[in-house]
């Protein structure tokens, strides 16, 4: 197990190197000079070339980029072009609530997704496999964003039940929790169609396998044949699959921030882009990329906590 | 009588129809004995099986005759009472043992789960130490450590001697052994072999042993049936059925093995295979691949006679 975790690592660590590569990349080829920004508007051009020379500016770019790595590692991204607020500060605002966000479309819509695809796997050919599997193909062409406005018109303007701008403090006290319940609902609800496919899919597979077959023999209940034996096998075709969507998540995260207002990375992304905040803008990708791969790696390692076969090799 | 088939018959329903792998097969077996069923593969020994289990997967379905476990009808047994009965009273293994443990769960686990499925009243230490105890009995070296071993780090054979101290944990008068050792090489497969008729003769249970192999059967059992399309075409004890085979399908699979007594002209092997349910002719379903066979054969399916006392052959022409 810890070779593989390192194994995992260690493959992590050349696609985050690139990542920053390419972040840094994105700042040469734009048309803004740090220097300047970081000068301020009144700056004179002393100044100016004074700060290009602290920051290494006239450097050949090979030592440029390790400047840029040694800056990062102290956690300088340079300022933010419209309000000079350093990136790295915005960042750090905004990492909170975008797991937040996550976290509370994850923690119901994976589970949920789980639950029916089990049973219309169980039940397969029925009539509630016959629905689910409508639905949930029909919530695969759902944009995140008509879900949202959607919800917003309905649930939050016409009938007032629920806040859908901003976030209302953290999860635990209740204006967090009622200002998440609907961009939760949002990103979280076109996840529950493709979960409940994939679970099916997986888990008609295991209900075949000899070893379910095994079970039986044994004379257990059905309930602990199907949760123990075929969901449980299940599961690593669907830890894989709902890792794929990965980036179907980062991307959902950033449209359901933007039109709730969510102060998250997604949104600030967004702003500093729309605005030409171009190392704000370098900031928020290198996050995301960031999350990404950790999520990548976690999927990784949950693979080899559920299948010994891996764990033990 | 330990368990007697009477009638079973068990079909497919397929898209071109409704076929029936297992069309009226009558079988005893004796507390304490091992009934053999041997016949090629494809003639329904796995489906006969899995029906008395109740196990069978859609789309198939027992669709006549009855199950008797002592004196007690299996088909009428609702789920729940079927259940209870699975892992207790009587208990299968497979044919494949890499394949019929889960890769995911511990031996350990695994056997634990079938002791603690009918019994809700021990300790978990104490079902543990039955497990471990069941893995001594099949003779798995070191078994407190093997208990927390996965499938995948034991051998083929250890991993079919889990699966049979996971069968026996709970007692069974009754095991069903399918092709157990198919997939073993020769010297593992005759250490299963001598494991299960020790096991026997230290539980008294009844063993039906399913394989293709007639040298299996002449070391293991006391009684056989012959099976051929989902029917059984001779039975006889083990002892006559070698002696004075009366079916020429009995035979010809006599003939695959090498014997220096046998007078009669050696049919060193059947030519063709089984046929498929929806392909069985309306006579005699051997008829087709038989050397003996003439014009009567393919009016009906012959029925079992006798021939001897417990000595029957379904065929026309016996005594060959
Ligand atoms: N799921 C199924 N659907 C249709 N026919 C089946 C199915 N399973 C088995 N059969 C038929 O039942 C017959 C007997 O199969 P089986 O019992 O597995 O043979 P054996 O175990 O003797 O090799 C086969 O001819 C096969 O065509
Ligand atoms: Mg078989």
């Amino acid at each position: 197990m810890r070779r593989y975790a390192l194994q995992r690592l260690a493959l992590a660590a050349p696609v985050l190197l690139g990542v920053l590569l390419i972040g840094f990349l994105l700042m040469q080829v734009v048309p803004t000079d740090p220097a300047t920004v970081r000068a301020g508007p009144q700056a004179t051009a002393e100044v100016v070339a004074a700060i290009r020379t602290e920051l290494g500016l006239d450097e050949p770019i090979w030592t440029q980029f390790f400047l840029y790595l040694s800056r990062l590692a102290q956690g300088d991204l340079g300022v933010s072009i419209i309000n000079s607020v350093p990136v790295t500060q915005e960042l750090g605002a905004t990492i909170g609530p975008t797991l937040e966000l996550m976290f509370a479309a994850l923690i119901w819509s994976i589970p949920l997704g789980i639950l029916l695809g089990t049973l219309a796997a169980y039940w397969r050919g029925s009539w509630f496999d016959r629905i689910t599997m409508a639905v949930s193909v029909a919530g695969v062409s759902l944009p995140v964003f008509f879900l949202g406005l959607v919800l917003i018109w309905i649930v939050g303007f016409q009938y007032q039940l629920l806040p859908f701008t901003g976030r209302g403090g953290p999860l635990w006290t209740m204006d967090g929790f009622l200002a998440v319940i609907l961009p939760a609902v949002t990103l979280g609800g076109v996840f529950v169609g493709p979960v409940a496919r994939m679970t099916r899919t997986a888990v008609v597979d295991s209900l075949t396998a000899d070893h379910v077959r095994t079970a039986r023999a044994k004379g257990l209940s059905e309930f602990r044949v199907v949760l123990r034996h075929a969901l449980r096998n299940a599961l690593i075709p669907v830890v894989t699959l709902i890792g794929l969507q990965i980036g179907f998540l980062l991307g959902g995260a950033v449209v359901t921030e933007t039109i709730f207002s969510w102060p998250g990375v997604g949104r600030l992304a967004v702003g500093a882009i729309l605005s030409a905040d171009f190392p704000m803008a370098q900031g928020t990708i290198i996050v995301l990329s960031a999350g990404f791969i950790v999520i990548n790696l976690t999927v990784d390692l949950l693979y080899a906590v559920l299948d010994p076969r891996v764990r033990l090799s | 009588m330990l368990l007697e088939l009477e009638n079973l018959a068990t079909s497919f329903r397929t898209s071109s129809g409704e076929v029936r792998a297992v069309d009226g097969v009558s079988l005893t077996v004796q507390p304490g004995r091992t009934l053999g069923i041997v016949g090629e593969s494809g003639c329904g020994k796995s489906v006969l099986s899995l029906s008395v289990m109740r196990l069978l997967a859609h789309p198939g379905r027992v669709v006549g005759g009855r199950v008797m476990l002592e004196g007690r009808d299996l088909l009428g047994l609702s789920g729940r009472e079927m259940r209870a009965l699975r892992g207790r009273d009587i208990a299968m293994i497979f044919q494949e043992p890499m394949t019929s443990l889960n890769p995911v769960h511990s031996v350990g686990f695994q056997i634990t789960e079938a002791l603690r499925a009918h019994d809700t009243t021990s300790s978990d230490s104490s079902l543990k130490r039955d497990a471990i105890a069941a893995l001594e009995r099949v003779r798995i070296p070191d078994p407190s450590k093997s208990f927390d071993k996965f499938p995948h780090q034991l051998s083929g054979g250890m991993r079919q001697r889990v699966m049979i101290a996971m069968a026996l944990a709970g007692r069974p008068k009754l095991l069903i052994a399918d092709e157990p050792t198919t997939a073993l090489d020769v010297t593992v497969q005759a250490q299963i072999l001598d494991l299960l008729r020790d096991l026997q003769a230290e539980t008294g249970m009844g063993i039906i042993l399913i394989t293709h192999d007639l040298g299996v059967i002449a070391e293991m059992a006391d009684d056989v049936a012959v099976m051929y399309a989902g029917r059984v075409v001779e039975r006889a004890s083990a002892r006559e059925l070698f002696e004075d085979p009366q079916h020429p399908y009995t035979l010809g699979l006599l003939g695959s093995i090498p014997r220096l007594d046998l007078d009669r002209e050696r049919l060193t092997a059947i030519e063709g295979s089984v046929p498929p349910p929806f392909a069985w002719p309306p006579g005699c379903r051997f008829a087709p691949r038989c050397p003996f066979a003439e014009a009567a054969c393919d009016a009906a399916p012959p029925p079992l006679r006798d021939l001897a006392p417990g000595h029957q052959a379904a065929c026309l022409r016996a005594p060959l």
